[in-house]
């Protein structure tokens, strides 16, 4: 799982709402993938970053080179560009959990794969 | 694809028809991979992506990838959602490049507001339509797979799911669902009178509503008559609908020999005189 599907991930269950984002991410298993650089898919994406998500969650990863925040005309920076594609895109993380942290509840991360099956009570209704 | 004539949905939930073997099958047919890979191309063609824009896509009902690496080649980047995981688990053996999750889409897609560009499916949402549980409702599963992909793309973005209805009454119901989510949009129907390759497109626009794209046909006839059935937010019944057109009229008259020719009846041709007022018989 990249680390720019963990910062949209929210936690989807009955009655969270909108405190069920950002997800705690723990991991046992990281690995890094060479990934092609698009510099106008991260620049796009940019915007969308929740930045306090993000900065946690490489924080637990020990991640360095880690962009506090957009800069000023990080479209044509492409060394930011550069450092938020590592970050968002080539850093993969296999084994571990999230966490939802308005209900406690744990996804966990298998092979790469978040399962974000719920239980019946779970579910909105 | 296993039983002959007997929808797979009726069997059973998906996570148990899609179990190993069935994996295994689906990603070795080459004529699935090719029939999965041409709805993938058409569905991406109506989804109107910005050209050479990449994009960060949704996959719903992704299973072993086969639509996503399509996107992944047009440049695109991608997130899937299936709840078979042993399709999921052919997908990474193929080394797919777009993230995967397990979930169950009737409970919502898992993700912030504004989160995606588009979204995409191949045949996975009329698995929607049948309840496994007790405790499923199909209506209610629909309405909240609806809300929660209404929310999760970004607004004024588009959905194409590409599904097989067994009846109108679930088509009915599926657009209804999409209806009350907020979504506006039609059914694109590509080669409506064939049997083999008719395949149903669900548009959906989560901003103002704006044109459907034209269905695929086989001869390219202007007289043709387009099969779309548009629906915005106003709700009208499906009887009401079909009572603009009055019986006995001269376009119902019209529309009736049209039909029985599609049919392949021997019907007179239409002339001036072809449902015109006659005298009363009193």
């Amino acid at each position: 799982m990249k680390l720019l599907t963990h910062n949209l991930l929210s936690s989807h269950v009955r009655g969270v709402g909108p405190r069920g984002f950002p997800l705690r991410l723990q991991a046992t298993e990281v690995r890094i993938n060479p990934v092609e650089f698009n510099p106008d898919f991260v620049a796009r994406m940019i915007p969308k970053v929740e930045w306090a998500a993000l900065l946690e969650a490489a924080d637990t990863l020990h991640l360095v080179e880690v962009p506090k925040g957009p800069i000023e005309g990080y479209e044509h920076d492409e060394k930011f560009l550069r450092q938020m594609h590592h970050v968002l895109l080539e850093v993969d993380v296999l084994e571990g959990t999230l966490q939802c942290p308005e209900s406690g509840r744990l996804f966990p991360i298998s092979r790469g794969i978040p399962n974000m099956l719920l239980s019946d009570e779970e579910t909105e209704t | 694809m296993a039983f002959r004539g007997k929808r797979p949905e009726h069997g059973g939930p998906p996570e148990l028809f899609y179990d190993k073997n069935e994996a295994r099958k689906y990603v070795r047919n080459s004529r699935m991979i090719d029939v999965q890979t041409k709805m993938a191309g058409r569905a991406l063609e109506l989804l109107y992506l910005p050209e050479g824009q990449p994009c960060y896509l949704l996959d719903i009902g992704c299973g072993s990838g086969l639509s996503g690496d399509y996107l992944s080649d047009e440049g695109h980047y991608w997130v899937g959602i299936d709840i078979s995981p042993a399709m999921l688990d052919a997908a990474l053996d193929r080394d797919t490049e777009g993230d995967l999750l397990l979930g169950d889409m009737g409970q919502g897609i898992p993700f912030k507001p504004g989160s995606f560009d588009g979204c995409v499916s191949i045949s996975a949402i009329q698995w929607l339509c049948n309840a496994n549980k007790k405790s499923d409702i199909p209506a209610k599963r629909l309405y909240c797979f609806f809300s929660s992909l209404y929310s999760v793309l970004v607004r004024g973005a588009r959905a194409v799911l590409q599904l097989y209805p067994e009846n109108s009454e679930q088509l009915e119901l599926i657009t209804t669902q999409a209806t009350k989510a907020g979504f506006t949009g039609g059914v694109v129907v590509d080669f409506p009178n064939s049997a083999k390759a008719k395949k149903f497109y669900l548009c959906l626009f989560s901003g103002p509503s704006t044109f459907l794209p034209k269905p695929l046909n086989e001869s390219n006839d202007d007289d043709e008559e387009v099969q779309e059935s548009e629906f915005t937010r106003e709700r009208v019944l499906y009887r009401m609908a079909r009572r603009g057109i009055v019986r006995k009229s001269r376009e119902w008259v019209l529309g009736k020999k049209a039909r029985r020719r599609r049919q392949g009846e021997d019907v007179r041709p239409d002339t001036r005189y072809t449902g015109r007022k006659r005298r009363p018989r009193f």
